[in-house]
Parts: structure tokens; sequence; C-alpha cells
């Protein structure tokens, strides 16, 4: 436990982000009340001890699909998470490797490429072209994640190999591909880890932005950004179809936030002296 | 200065080549015949034809591209292939929302990040700095479209203050137009000033600890001098990358503020054109979004050369 002690953001992080991932987990197993089953008889509740978050226009149980809700945005950013780091990782490691070679120069120029789409933007597109779906959510937000690990990957990776024991490695005859991976990516790992924190967050936050105008899960599927969409005509009588799936969306955020505020303090030494 | 110039220019040139390519290939993909679309069911085949000429449909798909990307040059975006008008008409009424939005929304955030993150910065530990802290840390973490829900229902339907939605049009007059478009750039503001706001604050602290602030004070200029003198001027360059990346942010994040406030700009547009199938418009609009946020950082790139000689040697 002393490691929280070197963080004051590590534990409200990690006890909000466990508390989604908790409830998303659960939703497999057990919700209050089926998400998709409509009783009209009790629509638009306020919260109560039988809903503690009130009903939707259907009947249907706010908390039970803030639960669910919790899968489906913790899958797609972390799937685009996945994409990002499988494909940026490599890339990374690759253009440090062989820095100011073709590859890297190839590389680099591609990663700037995509920085200047915004991933808003390139989901605009991937729906134009192939509609909208939770799949396609996912690349969106991937693709956009892809130059961002490269990148990172890059920097520090170009840092390392100027280092004695990767000069030792060299002489005991390892490859570069072979150094990348035994020596270099062991200690850009704890890097990834804090930058895929916040990428999972920002990954939330696009993919509660995409559904809420429509670009993302597609229905029967629940999600929060479409709840919070679906509750905007309602609004002025019921706020309550808006205020907790946007307090679901900003409470997730904030965990994962803190969360990688805290893994970066234990993570990074160096930065301990200047944040403190 | 001049070869760096030149050779910036060069750089962005080859990515406006390299995005324009990427656009127009991924919607080529897209399947179904605009014309017959146009025209419907019942069309004969050489009227088909005929539009196709004048849309610029017929031909290899190179030769199709540099008449695209040709017309771009030339401000001729095509024709939209539900609404009959030019392209760059329908841009153009647009654009004067969501410019607007946009330079408001950044001139909010400016205005909030500045004294914010001065303030916190120059009582570090105390809890006026932790305070701004975890107010930037909640901005990071607020949906924007969310915080603008909230918004309307307590300024717009609660309060009355302002409208729930639409845009008065600039010609209801200046303070009319810019009335409409106080929450939604608000909403858009907030998280850019929060993260804004960390990265003056961080990037002061940083300069605050350099040599010639410690030389500063030793020759008997107290803090706040110190601060305003020299830190602040050393700080400015971090904040003005962060600024030059946001308007990107801004111009792409009014694609969802719109939605909430039924603003009539490029994102309405966006989107109107996805449901109609409208791929030209989309096409158009996406590729204006890019050339701006290319332009903008190849702007910011030059005010730095022109901030600190020594970026100029630098690729």
């Amino acid at each position: 436990m002393s490691l929280f002690l070197y963080s004051r953001t590590l534990l409200p992080g990690a006890f909000l982000t466990l508390l989604f991932a908790g409830a998303a987990l659960l939703s497999l197993v057990w919700v209050p009340y089926d998400p998709t089953v409509l009783d009209i008889a009790n629509k638009i509740k306020s919260p109560s001890w039988a809903h503690p978050f009130g009903t939707d226009q259907f009947g249907r149980d706010i908390l039970s699909m803030i639960m669910v809700g919790a899968r489906t945005s913790i899958a797609v950013a972390l799937v685009a998470v996945g994409i990002g780091m499988l494909v940026g990782v490599p890339l990374g490691l690759a253009a440090a490797a062989r820095k100011g070679g073709l590859l890297d120069e190839v590389i680099m120029r591609m990663n700037d490429l995509v920085f200047a789409f915004p991933s808003l933007l390139i989901a605009v597109m991937i729906t134009a072209v192939f509609g909208a779906s939770a799949l396609n959510a996912i690349i969106a937000i991937g693709i956009f994640n892809i130059p961002v690990f490269a990148r990172l990957t890059r920097g520090t990776a170009l840092s390392l190999w100027s280092r004695d024991y990767i000069m030792a490695a060299r002489v005991a005859g390892k490859g570069p591909a072979r150094i990348s991976l035994e020596h270099i990516l062991p200690n850009v790992a704890n890097l990834l880890i804090v930058q895929g924190t916040i990428q999972f967050s920002l990954g939330i936050l696009a993919e509660a932005g995409l559904s809420y105008v429509g670009l993302g899960a597609q229905p029967p599927t629940a999600s929060w950004g479409r709840m919070l969409a679906d509750s905007q005509t309602m609004i002025s009588f019921a706020p309550h179809l808006a205020l907790f799936p946007g307090l679901a969306i900003l409470l997730t955020v904030l965990g994962l936030n803190l969360l990688g505020d805290g893994l970066r303090d234990i993570l990074d030494p160096k930065l301990r002296r200047v944040r403190a | 200065m001049l070869r760096y110039f030149l050779k910036r220019l060069l750089s962005l040139a080859l990515s406006l080549v390299a995005a324009s390519i990427v656009i127009f290939l991924a919607l080529e993909v897209v399947p179904g015949d605009p014309a017959a679309y146009m025209l419907g069911l019942n069309a004969q085949e050489d009227t088909l034809n005929a539009l196709r000429e004048q849309l610029g449909l017929n031909g290899t798909v190179l030769e199709r591209y540099l008449s695209w990307a040709g017309g771009l040059l030339t401000g001729d975006f095509g024709i939209s292939y539900t609404y009959r008008t030019p392209v760059s008409e329908m841009i153009g009424d647009r654009m004067w929302v969501s410019l607007p939005l946009a330079l408001y929304a950044l001139t909010l955030s400016t205005l909030i990040a500045f004294p914010a993150g001065i303030w916190a910065a120059s009582r570090r530990g105390s809890y006026v700095d932790a305070g701004v802290m975890g107010v930037t840390q909640l901005g990071v973490a607020i949906p924007n479209f969310w915080f603008a829900m909230l918004m309307v229902l307590i300024f717009a339907i609660n309060l009355r203050w302002f409208s729930a939605g639409g845009f008065a049009g600039w010609d209801a007059g200046f303070w009319a137009g810019m009335k409409s478009l106080t929450l939604p750039a608000i909403a858009l503001a907030l998280p850019q000033a929060s993260i804004l706001t960390r990265v003056m604050r961080s990037s002061l602290l940083d300069t605050l600890n350099e040599d010639f602030i410690r030389t500063a004070r030793a020759k008997g200029l107290n803090k706040a001098q110190a601060m305003w003198r020299h830190a602040l001027r050393n700080a400015l360059i971090p904040v003005l990358t962060i600024m030059g990346l946001q308007f990107s942010f801004l111009l792409a994040g009014a694609i969802i503020i719109e939605n909430v406030f039924f603003l009539p700009g490029l994102g309405r547009l966006v989107f109107q054109a996805i449901s109609a199938r409208d791929l030209i418009v989309v096409e158009s609009v996406v590729m204006l979004l890019v050339f701006a946020v290319i332009v903008v950082n190849f702007a910011v790139d030059l005010a730095y050369a022109l901030v600190d000689p020594r970026l100029r040697g630098r690729r």
C-alpha cells in the first residue's frame, strides 16, 4: 500500500476506474432490470428506491442502462487503445532503430498526416463511407491513437539507443530487432502504461461524443452518448435522464486521468520532484 | 530564415497533397453513382452520361482526382448532389457560423487560461493552486456536449437568458449573433481552457526554475517583476504550440457542439450531407478542416521561429 503514499491521485483514480470497470463486468451477469425491456407504465420516473437513477421515456431502468453502457464505452476505448499500441509501438521502435533512415522518415511523415485529421473527422469519413457502428467508432479512435504511441515510443527509444547498455548489447552481437524487443521495449513500457491510461480516457470521451451525434454504437446497444442524445428533448421536464449518463462519463474519465497522473508519479521518479 | 521558411512551405504543400489523396481515395470506394442518385431510377442513359460529364465523374481515377484537386485550388468545390448548388457557396454560408464560433471559443479559452495559469503558478502549492488544478481536472474530464446541455437547462430553460439553440444570423446584428454563439463557445472553450491553464502553469513553473530567473532575482527584482519581465515571455512557447493544436480541436469539436445548439455551421452541414449520402460535400468539408489544421500548425511553427531563433536550425 505504500505506493499510494507517493501520489494523492492514485487512490481516488483507481477507485473510480475499478467502480466503472466493476459495473461493466457485473452487468455481464446481473443488472437490476433488463435494459432492453420496455415498461411504459413506469416511463420517465424520477429516482426512487426501486429505480435509483429513475427510468427513461420507455420505462427502462437508467441504472441498468448505465451499467450496460459502461461495457460499450470501456470496450470501444480499450480496443482502440489496443490498436494504437499494437500498431504504433512497433512502428516507433522500428523508426528509432533506423533513425534518420527512409523507414523513419516515412513513418514520421505518415504520423504527421494522421495528426492533421482530428479523430472526429476520421470518424466522420469512416461513417460516410461504411456507415455508423461501434466497430467503425473503434477504428476511427484507434487510427488516431497510432501516431500518439508511435511518437512516444520513438522519442523515448531514441534517447535509450545512445545508452551504454545498448552499446554492450550491440557488441554482444544482438541485432536491432532483438535489442528493440529485449532492451528498449521494457524501458518504454512504463511510459506506455501511463499514456495508455490517458488515451483510454480520451477514447471514452470520443466514444461518447460519436454516439451522441449518432456515429457510434447503434440501438439496441446501450451507450452513454446516445442516452444523452435521447434525453436532450426531454431535459426541461426530466433532467435526471441527462444527469446520470453525463455523470458516468465525467467520473470514468476523471478516474482514468487521476489514475494516469498517479501512475506517472510512481513509474517516473524524475517527475516526482517537479510535481511535488 | 528564408531557407527554414521554404523548407516548411514545401512540407506544408506535401502534407496538403497527401491529405487530399487520402480523402479522395477514402470516398472513392463508396459504391453508387451520384448521377443515378440525382436523376432517379427512370433516367435515360444519355441524360445520365451528360450529368456525369457535368459533375466530372467520367474519366480515370487520376483524371477525377486532378480535376477535383484543381477545383479546390480555384475555390470550385463542385456541385452538391442533393442541393444542386455549388458546394463552395454552401460552405461559405456555414463558415460564417463555424469560424466565428471557433475564434470566440479560442478567445474565451485564452482569456481564462492565461490569468488562471499565471495565478496558480505564482501561488504554487497553495490552496489557490490546488483549487485551480482541481477545476481544470474536472474541465478536462467533462464531456463538453453534456456541459452544453446543462448550460441550456440552466441559462436557457430556467433563467431564459439565452435561447436554447439556433442562430440569430449576423443580419440581426453583431450582438444578436454573438449572443447565440455564447453558450456554444463556452462549452467548446471549457476543456481547452482547462488544458491551456495546466500547460501555462507547468511551463511557467519550469521557466521559474531557470538560471536567468535566479539572476533576475539576484539583481534585485522581486518575484512578480521577474515573472512578468522574464518568465512569462519564455514560458509562452509551449503555450503557443498547444493553442495551435487546439484550434483544430475547436473546429472539429464544433461538429458536435453545433449539433447540441442546432447551429447552421459546417458540423451540421457534414451530418446532413452524410445522411443524404452527399459525399462531395463531406469530402469538401473534411478537406477544408484538414487544410485549416495544417495551415494553422504551419503558422505556429513559423511563429516560434520568429520568437525563438534557436529553433530555426532544427528540422
